[in-house]
Order: C-alpha cells, then structure tokens, then sequence
C-alpha cells in the first residue's frame, strides 16, 4: 500500500512558487547588499563589510532553509 | 475534501494533462508515443530553478567573503615605490600631464597648481572612468562625458554623478624634481 502524498500537485506548484518568490525576494536583498558593501568599500569605508557579510550569510542560510522544505516535501 | 483512500481515479491531479490541455485522443502522435508527465516536469524545472537561484545566492555570498578578506588582508604588502614624475620646471603653473604610477598603471593626472604646489590624482572619472581633464582657473577638475566636477585641491566630488573621490598619489619635491611616493585610497 502506497503512502498518499502530502500535497497534490496543485498544492505542491503553489507551494513552489511562494518558495521562488521569497528566493528571488532574498536575493535582491543579497545583490543589493553586495552593491552596496561594494560601493563603500571602494569609497574606503571597510566598517560595513563584515555586518554586510554576515547579512548575506543569513539570507543563504534562509534560501537553504527553503530549498531543504522543498525536497522534503516529496 | 476527499477522505484517504476514497479519491476519484479520474481527478485531475493524478492525470498528465498535455500543455494544451486537450484529451489525449487529440494529441500528436509523437506526443502519444513518448508522454510526458508534464505536471511533474512543471514541478521539477521550476523546483530546479529553486535550487539554481539558491547557488546564486551561495555566490553572492562567496562575493561578500572575497570583500571581508581584501578588507582584513589587503592593506598590507610591499612599501609603495618612489618614481621622478616630471621637473618643476617642465610644467607651467596651471600645466599639467599624464603619467603611469606604479609602472603599468592607469593613467595619472598632475596639474601645478601654484608655483610650489602640485597635485595628482587617478585620471579616471569615479563614475563611469572617462580621463577627468583639469580646469585649473575654476579650482576643479571636470569629467566631460557626464558633466562630473571635482575639487581639484582634494579630489572630491562636487558636482554631476561621482559619488567618491579621485585616488589621489602623494608627491614630494626634492632637488627641482617631483616624486611620487604612494596612492591614497579614494574617500566619498
């Protein structure tokens, strides 16, 4: 006897596409970072640098996050 | 809401249904030879497009990582050198000329700006890096290509779009000869 599936398809699609918005979402906030930190480090402000650094880290970990929520609802 | 166990064979959510959802009597032959699942395929490429948006994410982050070590690791290295850059007496007061420092370089502005007085910065707009040609009389420096102005006694922006100051090199005067001695890191 099979196990039923958490989700049907429609659900599972909705689901990934909330999960490719927030992504997307987090991203731009990463490349704004980037664009940002770039722009001060060229401007010789390095006091910026690593805050910024751990910023994007966190998001990282939050798209993993995502992605891992993802797979394990197959 | 269907209990488990009690779903229609024929829901929808079970099926593949073709693109242009019509029955499958009504597709290609091609299309009948070699279905495709293409709910789940929808699913997959869009979840693979997940995963690659999150490895973009991952090399942003790898971009973050490269600043944090220039930013801890990159002041250090060899004492600049000290090159001869021109004569006193090859530049008029309001003259000025290009040069390379350090060897292989971009190109380096020099402007006398008094009889003792010489500046030099980067020659590259901070903006989009047109040549910045002096304009000695109005105590500035000026990008053409998109009307920037700088302050030609520090190097700052004061008009138009740079938003950070030219590099600037630090020069010394020995014996009739100027010197450069270093580059100083643009400021806004």
């Amino acid at each position: 006897m099979s196990a039923r599936p958490r989700f049907l398809r429609s659900r599972r699609m909705t689901i990934v596409n909330g999960m490719l918005f927030l992504v997307i979402l987090v991203v731009m906030v990463q490349l704004w970072l980037l664009t940002a930190t770039m722009n001060a480090y060229l401007g010789g402000d390095t006091s910026i640098v690593l805050p910024s650094a751990l910023a994007s880290v966190a998001c990282l970990g939050l798209n993993a996050g995502l992605l891992r929520y993802l797979y394990r609802l197959e | 809401m269907s209990q488990p166990g009690t779903e229609n064979p024929r829901d929808v959510e079970r099926l593949t249904v073709p693109p242009d959802r019509r029955s499958v009597a009504e597709q290609p032959k091609w299309r009948r030879d070699f279905p495709i699942d293409f709910a789940e395929d929808d699913y997959t490429a869009r979840r693979d497009l997940v995963k690659f948006i999150v490895l973009t994410s991952a090399a942003l982050v790898v971009g973050q990582g490269w600043l944090v070590l220039k930013a801890l690791f990159g002041k250090g290295g060899a004492a600049p050198p000290v090159l001869p850059v021109a004569e006193v007496d090859e530049l008029p007061v309001g003259g000025a000329k290009t040069f390379t420092y350090p060897e292989g370089s971009t190109p380096r502005l020099l402007v006398r700006t008094g009889p003792e007085a010489f500046v030099a910065y980067d020659q590259q707009c901070t903006h989009l890096l047109c040549p910045v040609v002096p304009a000695v009389e109005q105590g500035r420096l000026h990008c053409p290509c998109h009307n920037g102005w700088f302050d030609l006694a520090t190097g700052r922006p004061i008009a138009g779009p740079p938003r950070r100051a030219l590099p600037r090199i630090r020069l010394e005067v020995r014996e009739r000869t100027v010197y450069a001695t270093g580059v100083e890191d643009s400021a806004t």
